[in-house]
């Protein structure tokens, strides 16, 4: 190039970049719109398939939407009126019919289910499925064994259309469990052509495409941006879902998806900060709905074998000093149900979460470290996972606020989201914040992971006390025999024991908020915290 | 002059290599096991043993770079973990978009800034000087996020005039067809006038708030640089000669102070490429910034490491660019390693 060319076309350049005006929107594509359902979240999928390794939760939902599994469960209706998922019974997805016996259930297919490229559904991919769940290792082995399903010995083929699941031990959560996201049905041919020696299970293939026969298949997946479903007009495991396509946008900035749905563009949104929740539902523009986390509470742990928290006294004064209203006021603006300060008389009842006896009263605590032999406090760390920062942070400057109160000095520690499961698997944090939630709803699910002394990665205290397990493995096994008065005796018991042990103090059963526009009706609430897009109609 | 390029090019291997090593060395430093991290929330040790295995992090450190050199000789950046795909698609689905969002930015803030730099050069002390030197401030000193907040909720929110901060292209128009990869270019191929207007509607806001951050030093440059060419000899005896004011500042004198000026656009355009990671986190804009930061997070290394080797190509590109074009402005100027 010359050099006096070269500079003419920079002054050209120069003169023709002009700031163009803003467009319109074209009207020829509001029918689209329509039948379409926007959603913005933050984050979306990084695998389509839920058996995939290091599956994300966005990704779970995609899997629920997309796959189905032999049974699902009925809805009633939850608080607010907002349907909600019911624990205690069970319909067929896939399955016709389901033949529960002493030591196994017996699963008829449906006749007409065919997978999304047309081959029918049988019941060897059902088999094929299972067997997958359960050898993929990871979540959802894990997942899987949490109803004592573990062999692929388990999963019978009895006829083409009919599958037998035997039972390893007699365990109320084995059907539960078969209701989760996990133990969906994948098209076994489609798969299996498409796997290879050192990937026998297909999962590089189903990361990428669903290949199921659920109500939704992904037309379009571009991670980190954004995911398009189509419906699947010929899914028999239900009514025929009213929206015809989903498209799920990936919005980082939490301002610009309130933005969005406040300006009529997107239809429905989580993950919103609690004031934007807070703020839109006092506003009443759009539908808010706001439904406790089941089986799930946000806590405050401490590593009971280490000093200053493996003496009792120290524990109590801490629950004594945490500042539970003002959490819930200045951190969660109202939007959690209280775990605490229940009256002195109230009895213990057969349920979790219920709230404890513990309540703010710094003098008592002080009193409870002078006990203690801890007069003067100490100083000791608190730390929480950054990815919730958004509670999380506030939550611990309350608490550290707090504590200096009673003496204790507290560092707070941000653990950055990649850190904190390295981190909780360590069991040496001292002090911490963090929330546990079971798919599963039953209280003794949750203290087998929590309290229990096999020493899961939820008991992030470290807590080991023989006569907690016996009320646990009692409660268990009083539930496998249906035994009502023995169930009730040891929930009650092993409740009262985390309560006056108190290594984790429970602080409030957080809530999923979800906001949409006017017109969009059918949430549904599941355990799984997701939408469930097949229940949904927009208009 | 080709062989000036093939030489100059020669001298980049070097430092092609040790970011390859430092990369490599500082993700495998950060804290925070990805193995543990992908096993999901309910993993036993097992679980992340296992993981860990899969993934090839039970390897010693030296086996593990040798892997991944020979993959990357091979062209292969590796997979990410969060995204699921192989990196070296990734970048290249995305880099377009970053691209076609900092040169758009960088273009409207040129053709702001140079006019305001000359002639807050031409009337030192005026209003219009003044005006430049606010400006550039303000740009500079508002942080991007927050311009483009601001933006957002003005020209969104309030008024309605720009749609909304959803990326690229409107939720209802497909992309088209790729060739270059750039949305305005791609679809006036297409002959998809829509879809055009879609796109650069969609550029707009996010191009506007990263020509305000930039605009600061290249107007700041413009003027210093003119203000001293103006002060020279050669204008005092072009001004002497009886020639226009217009011949006298955009032929001459402009020409002679573009040198600096170039120097600063191309460091401006590597920190925009910085900058590109905030703003395309508030347009939700599909980009590479966004892409390595959410990488970073979740301790995934592949293509962090492919995000640094692509900007540690893209400057020594950009840098020979530069060179060459002092050449062609300056014949003074020989290009030599």
């Amino acid at each position: 190039m010359k050099r006096r060319d070269f500079l003419k076309s920079v002054s050209g350049l120069a003169a023709s970049a002009m700031v163009p005006a803003p467009a319109i929107w074209s009207p020829a594509k509001a029918d689209a719109r329509s039948e379409t359902l926007l959603i913005v979240s933050e984050g979306g999928p990084n695998n389509l398939d839920i058996h995939g390794v290091g599956t994300n939760v966005p990704g779970y939902e995609v899997s629920w939407n997309c796959y189905d599994r032999l049974i699902t469960h009925e809805m009633k209706s939850g608080p607010g009126g907002v349907p909600y998922y019911d624990r205690d019974k069970f319909k067929g997805e896939l399955a016709d019919d389901m033949n529960v016996g002493d030591m196994s259930v017996t699963f008829k297919l449906k006749k007409n289910a065919k997978f999304h490229d047309g081959t029918p559904v049988m019941a060897k991919d059902v088999k094929w499925s299972l067997d997958r769940a359960v050898s993929v290792g990871g979540f959802p082995t894990f997942q899987m064994s949490a109803g004592s399903l573990t062999k692929p010995e388990q999963f019978v083929i009895v006829d083409d259309a009919t599958v037998r699941v035997d039972f390893a031990t007699r365990d109320r959560l084995t059907i539960p469990d078969l209701a989760v996201i996990v133990p969906c049905v994948v098209n076994s041919e489609l798969v299996k052509k498409n796997a290879s020696e050192k990937d026998p299970w297909g999962l590089e293939y189903t990361k990428q495409q669903t290949a199921g026969s659920g109500a939704y298949k992904v037309t379009k997946w571009t991670a980190g941006t954004e995911v398009i479903m189509e419906r699947n007009d010929a899914w028999v495991g239900g009514p025929v879902p009213k929206i015809k396509r989903v498209i799920w946008r990936m919005v980082p900035q939490a301002g610009n998806r309130r933005a969005l749905l406040e300006r009529g563009d997107a239809d429905i949104s989580y993950e919103l900060p609690f004031k934007d929740f807070q703020e839109m539902k006092a506003n009443g523009k759009l539908d808010v709905v706001s439904l406790p986390f089941s089986n799930g509470i946000q806590y405050i742990g401490m590593n009971v074998t280490k000093p200053p928290f493996d003496n009792l006294k120290v524990r109590q004064a801490v629950a004594y000093a945490i500042p539970y209203q003002k959490i819930i006021d200045a951190v969660l603006f109202g939007l959690a149900n209280p775990m605490f300060g229940a009256a002195k008389d109230k009895p213990t009842e057969v349920a979790w979460p219920q709230p404890h006896k513990y309540y703010t009263d710094i003098e008592k605590a002080k009193a409870l470290m002078a006990e203690a032999g801890y007069p003067n406090g100490f100083e000791t760390t608190i730390s929480f996972d950054l990815n919730f920062a958004g509670v999380n942070e506030p939550l611990c400057v309350l608490v550290q606020e707090s504590l200096t109160q009673i003496g204790i000095k507290t560092t707070i520690n941000k653990v950055p989201g990649a850190n904190w499961r390295t981190e909780l698997t360590k069991k040496e944090m001292p002090l911490f914040t963090n929330v546990f939630s079971g798919w599963l709803d039953y209280p003794e699910y949750f203290f087998y992971w929590c309290y229990h002394g096999n020493n899961s990665i939820f008991n992030t205290m470290s807590y080991k006390s023989p006569e907690m397990d016996k009320f646990i493995d009692g409660a268990r096994k009083a539930a496998a025999l249906g035994d009502t008065a023995a169930y009730d005796a040891d929930v009650k018991s092993f409740v009262d024991l985390a309560f006056t042990d108190i290594p984790r103090i429970p602080l409030y059963q957080p809530f999923v908020n979800v906001a949409m526009q006017k017109n969009i009706s059918g949430y549904q609430y599941w355990f799984h915290r997701r939408l469930d897009y097949r229940a949904m109609a927009k208009g | 002059m080709l062989t000036m390029i093939g030489k100059r090019l020669m001298f980049a291997i070097p430092s092609l290599i040790g970011v390859v090593i430092v990369t490599f060395l500082l993700t495998r430093a950060l804290p925070g096991d990805p193995a543990a991290y992908f096993a999901g929330p309910a993993a036993t040790k097992e679980a992340i043993e296992q993981i860990r295995k899969k993934l090839g992090f039970d390897r010693p450190l030296i086996e593990q770079f040798f892997r991944y050199t020979n993959d990357l000789a091979h062209g292969d950046f590796g997979n990410s973990l969060t995204t699921g795909q192989p990196v070296a698609t990734e970048l290249r689905n995305r880099l377009p978009a970053s691209a076609e969002l900092t040169l758009l930015g960088l273009l409207v803030s040129v053709a702001i800034a140079i006019p305001l730099g000359v002639l807050a050069a031409t009337r030192p002390g005026s209003w219009i000087d003044h005006l430049c030197r606010v400006t550039t401030t303000a740009g500079v000193s508002l942080p991007v996020f927050f311009t483009g907040l601001v933006l957002v909720y003005v020209f969104y929110f309030r008024l309605g005039w720009s749609p909304a901060p959803l990326g690229r292209l409107d939720v209802f128009y497909s992309a088209p067809p790729t060739v270059t990869g750039f949305y305005l270019i791609d679809t006036l191929i297409a002959r998809d006038f829509e879809a055009f207007r879609s796109a650069l509607s969609q550029l707009i806001l996010p191009a506007t708030t990263l020509a305000i951050f930039s605009l600061a030093p290249i107007a700041r440059m413009t003027r210093a640089s003119m203000l001293a060419v103006l002060a020279s000899d050669f204008v005092r005896t072009a001004r002497a000669s009886g020639l226009s004011p217009g011949t006298v500042i955009v032929t001459y004198a402009f020409r002679n102070a573009m040198l600096p000026v170039i120097t600063t656009l191309s460091m401006v355009f590597s920190f925009l490429l910085g900058a590109n990671v905030l703003v395309e986190k508030v347009f939700a804009w599909p980009g590479i910034g966004s892409y390595a930061v959410e990488a970073l997070i979740s301790s995934d290394f592949a293509p962090v490491q492919g995000f640094v080797l692509t900007m540690a190509v893209m400057y020594v590109l950009l840098n020979l660019v530069i060179d060459i074009l002092y050449g062609v402005i300056d014949p003074r100027v020989r290009l030599e390693g």
